[in-house]
Formats: C-alpha cells, structure tokens, sequence
C-alpha cells in the first residue's frame, strides 16, 4: 500500500537575473507504509528540495503530492523531519526539545515527559536530559534531533542527510541506531543522502536521482535481509547494489559536469 | 620562525603576561600626567595635577554634590536607554524577519541613523522644552536608532533551517516567532543593549548641554566655565567608571539571563 505519492513534481527556480532551473523534472514516487526509503544523488540534483516538498516547505511548480490519500498543504506535525544542520533549540535542554511536538499538540505536561523519556532512552541519551545543546557533540545532538522528531509520532520521517555533518565512525555508529530505532518504532522514512553505503545500508529501496534536470533515474529494491550489522557493508550482495549504483551516479556525474562545461562556454 | 611567540597573530598569552602588560598601559598615561603637571610642563588651568582631582572629588564626596549630579545623570542616560530599548528590540526583531516591517521601518532609520543627535536639539528644544524630557530624548534618539538596526540584524541572521525546523514540529507562524525567533534573538540582543548603552553614555554632555542644572555633564560644562580642569576631570573619570559598571552589569545579566549560549 502507498501512503505517500509524488505525481509528476516539477520544480523551475526561476532567480532575478539567472538563467531559470529545472530542479525538479516530472518525478514521481511512491512509498509504502512502514519501509524505509533513500533517495541517493549528487549534491544539485534536487533531493533535497523533493524533501522539502514532502514536508511542506515548499510548493511544486506543477504536480501532486498526497500523504494518505490527503493532499499535501504546508508543514505540520505528522510529517518529522531531522535536518543536515544542527536545529536544535540552543535555549532548551535536550528533554525540552524532545518536548516541543507535544508541549505543541496540547498534550499535558507529565504525557510530554513520559514521551519525552522513554524516546531519549531510545537514541542512549539517558543523564543528558537536562543538558543544552551546546553540551553536546554533533552525533549527539543529531540523535536528540531525531528524538524529537519521532516525539510527535508522525506518520512519515523525512531526513535531510541527518548525519552528513558527523565524522565517519559516528555516522555508523548513527546509521545502526536509527535502524534500531526504526525496528521498534516501525515508521515510514524518507531519507536523503549522497552516501551511496549509507543508502544501502539503511533502505528497503533505494531511488537513484540524477542532476539538471533532476529526475529517478532508477530505483533498487534492497533485499540485504534484516537486522543489518556492519559486517553488511562487506558482503557480496552489498557490492553488487554499490557497483550498479557506482555506474549509474558516475555515468551521471560526468553528464553533469559536461552540461556544466557547456553551459560556461556557451 | 615561532608561530606561538608574543608577536604572532590569534595566540593565547599567559595571564600574568597579560595583566603586565595591561599595567604597563595604565602607568604610562598615569605617569605622563604626573610628569606633565609636577614637573611644571602645563599650567594648572590646561590640566589639573592628579592630587588636585582627587582633592576635588573628596570634597565633591563629602558634601553630596557629587551623587547628586551622579543621580540626574543615571536618570536621563537609563531613561532615554529604557524607553529606546523597550521599542527596538520588538521592532527590531520584526524588522530583521519580516521584509514588509523592513520595507516600513527602513527608509527612516537608514536616514535617521545619519542625523548627529546634536543637529535635532533646536527641534527638541521647541517640542519638548527644555526640561529632563528634552535630556532623554536625546539619549533617546542617540540610541535608538542604532539599536533597531544592531537588532534587526541579529534577527535576520537566525537560521531559517530552525524555523522550519518549528514548523516541522507543528509550530503555527505565531509560535515559530515567540518560541523560536525570539528566544533564538537573545543572545544577540543582550550584547547589542550592552554595546548600545555604552553609546547612550557618550550622549551626556550633548544631552546635559541645554537648560542643565545638575548632571556630570552639566559639572563638565559648568568647570569648563572657570577652567576647572580639576572638576573636568574627576566629572570624566567618573563617567567612566559607571560605564565600566554598566557594562559590568551586562555582562553579568547575559551570563544570568542566556546561559544556554555558546557565545559569550
């Protein structure tokens, strides 16, 4: 069943005095309750601004979005999503970003904390409840981030390259907690990324998206059997996902990088 | 060559270093002027010997008068200071965040900021006459306008990723401004007031230079008068120092009031 679709998106940045940008041309995508998605692409290509739409941060020049059947208009709470930078509130301890969702929603104060609680326990966060921000390290902060997306207990998770900031053995470290996370809480992810392991690692399928115009250029499904170990990311299965996707993205990053030249020279 | 020397730039030095050198400063003015008024150099009527200015500030001290002018100038300056604040920072952060506001306010401040303060006093005298209100208008308009720029700046610099981070959460347009755009201003606005209040403290003597009967600028100008550099002097040392208190008072209040920021 598909609880998320994305019909015929077109997307045209069209900056004063530039010559306009098809971010986004004629893309389409639908998700299925409960699996975990991951759009991979070169930076430019324009996945994160098809995040951005699902979450409602912006509008598509043309096109349809629904999120269960519903249209999609503007942001709201049943859409989380966790952010590249870090957007946690710096005036707020990790228990009280945690409790923003909630303390929104209305719920009373004792629900938000249990909530709260229980999610902070989840990212082994136990004993920083009462930190700020700026006690934290980047893998840290990131996990409270995810925290308090899930807080508000949306129906999907969007990820905008969550841990593309974090140095690499934090960002497995991050990669096994959010499956772990997702095992127990069982939700929707769409996840954006340039990391081809990390696509394939985390996704039940993987949508590969090229750049100018941006467009799914193919989608894999991933069929690397579940709970996944980092002795994953050595196993024969895996480098065959890696060698399809390798050629797909570098036949495409060459393209781009001849439009580029063209452009220029024009 | 060293990359950690005392002439190398963006290096840490050692405190004790550091104050040493701090004292240095201080003891080469303070000689300077001992050298230059018990050695003779200038008459007493150009600079007044240190001993002379605290001559002047012990008697000024035990008859009161020097707390009394002290009181008026701590009116007009926190007044003026309080009234500018209380608009420019809501008008500010909106101004920063929301182009419309920006659109509204700017053609004024960007024009207003250029106006010596000085310039308007016939305006203010005629409007406000010549009382205290005159006083604090001045430091008014002296900060103000500053202030509304400084703030609207830190406003706009919040990051957008943090607001729609909000919205994400469930946060309507009125929520993402109080519970996130303000609080996120803070930090800034604290050290904008502290800079700001620094500024209204050079306003004084403008402000105290019509119809004043009591104020430090007011004892500056009145010294000034009989060529009182004793008085002139000890009025200067003194706005200094309940600068440095201010300022102290600032700093103190960011710690207390944002401790969650990185930055201070």
């Amino acid at each position: 069943m598909s609880m998320l679709s994305l019909r015929d998106i077109t997307v045209r940045f069209e900056p004063k005095g530039k010559p306009a940008v098809l971010a986004l041309d004629d893309v389409s995508l639908d998700v299925a309750n409960d699996t975990f998605s991951v759009i991979v692409g070169p930076s430019g290509c324009g996945k994160s601004t098809l995040l951005r739409l699902v979450a409602g941060l912006e509008t598509p020049t043309s096109g349809n979005l629904e999120l269960d059947g519903q249209p999609i208009a503007g942001p709201s709470a049943d859409r989380g999503m966790v952010f590249q930078s870090y957007t946690l509130f710096p005036w707020l301890t990790v228990r009280e970003n945690v409790m923003f969702g909630p303390k929104i929603k209305g719920l009373a104060k004792s629900e938000c904390e249990d909530i709260a609680d229980d999610l902070i326990k989840a990212v082994h966060l136990e004993g920083f409840e009462k930190s700020y921000p700026k006690e934290l390290s980047g893998g840290m902060r990131q996990r409270v981030a995810l925290a308090r997306a899930l807080a508000n207990d949306p129906r999907i998770l969007l990820m905008d390259e969550p841990f593309g900031a974090l140095d690499s053995q934090t960002r497995q470290m991050m990669q096994e907690l959010l499956l772990d996370v997702w095992q127990s809480h069982r939700k929707t992810v769409l996840f954006i990324t340039h990391d081809i392991d990390e696509a394939i690692f985390l996704g039940d399928e993987v949508h590969v998206m090229s750049a100018r115009p941006g467009l799914i250029k193919q989608s894999l499904d991933i069929t690397i059997p579940r709970p996944r170990h980092i002795d994953a990311l050595t196993s024969p299965e895996f480098m065959d996902y890696k060698r399809s996707i390798l050629s797909l993205m570098h036949a495409e990053t060459i393209k781009a990088e001849d439009a580029a030249n063209q452009r220029k020279s024009a | 060559m060293w990359t950690r020397s005392l002439f190398s730039p963006k290096t840490d030095i050692d405190r004790s270093v550091y104050l040493t050198l701090s004292l240095i400063s201080v003891s080469i003015v303070l000689a300077l002027w001992c050298l230059l008024t018990y050695g003779g150099i200038t008459p007493k009527d150009f600079l007044a010997a240190p001993h002379e200015v605290v001559a002047a500030g012990i008697k000024r001290i035990a008859n009161m008068s020097l707390f009394e002018h002290m009181w008026a100038s701590l009116v007009v300056i926190l007044s003026g200071f309080f009234i500018a604040s209380i608009f420019a920072v809501p008008i500010g952060i909106l101004m920063g965040s929301f182009r419309a506001v920006q659109a509204l306010i700017e053609p004024i401040t960007g024009f207003m900021r250029y106006i010596p303060v000085s310039a308007l006093i016939p305006l203010l005298i005629l409007w406000v006459g010549i009382g205290v209100e005159q006083k604090i208008m001045v430091i008014f308009l002296g900060t103000f306008f500053q202030q509304l720029i400084l703030i609207s700046d830190v406003s706009a610099r919040v990051s957008k990723d943090l607001i729609d981070c909000a919205y994400t959460l469930g946060a309507d347009r009125r929520r993402v401004v109080t519970r996130v755009l303000v609080p996120a201003c803070m930090p800034g606005v604290m050290d904008n007031l502290r800079v700001t209040m620094g500024w209204a403290w050079t306003y004084l003597v403008v402000a105290e230079l019509v119809a004043a009967d009591t104020g430090l600028g007011y004892m500056i100008l009145n010294a000034m008068r009989g060529l009182f550099t004793d008085v002139i002097l000890l009025g200067v040392l003194t706005i200094g120092i309940l600068g440095l208190i201010t300022d102290f008072f600032f700093k103190w209040a960011r710690r207390r009031l944002v401790p969650w920021s990185a930055d201070f």
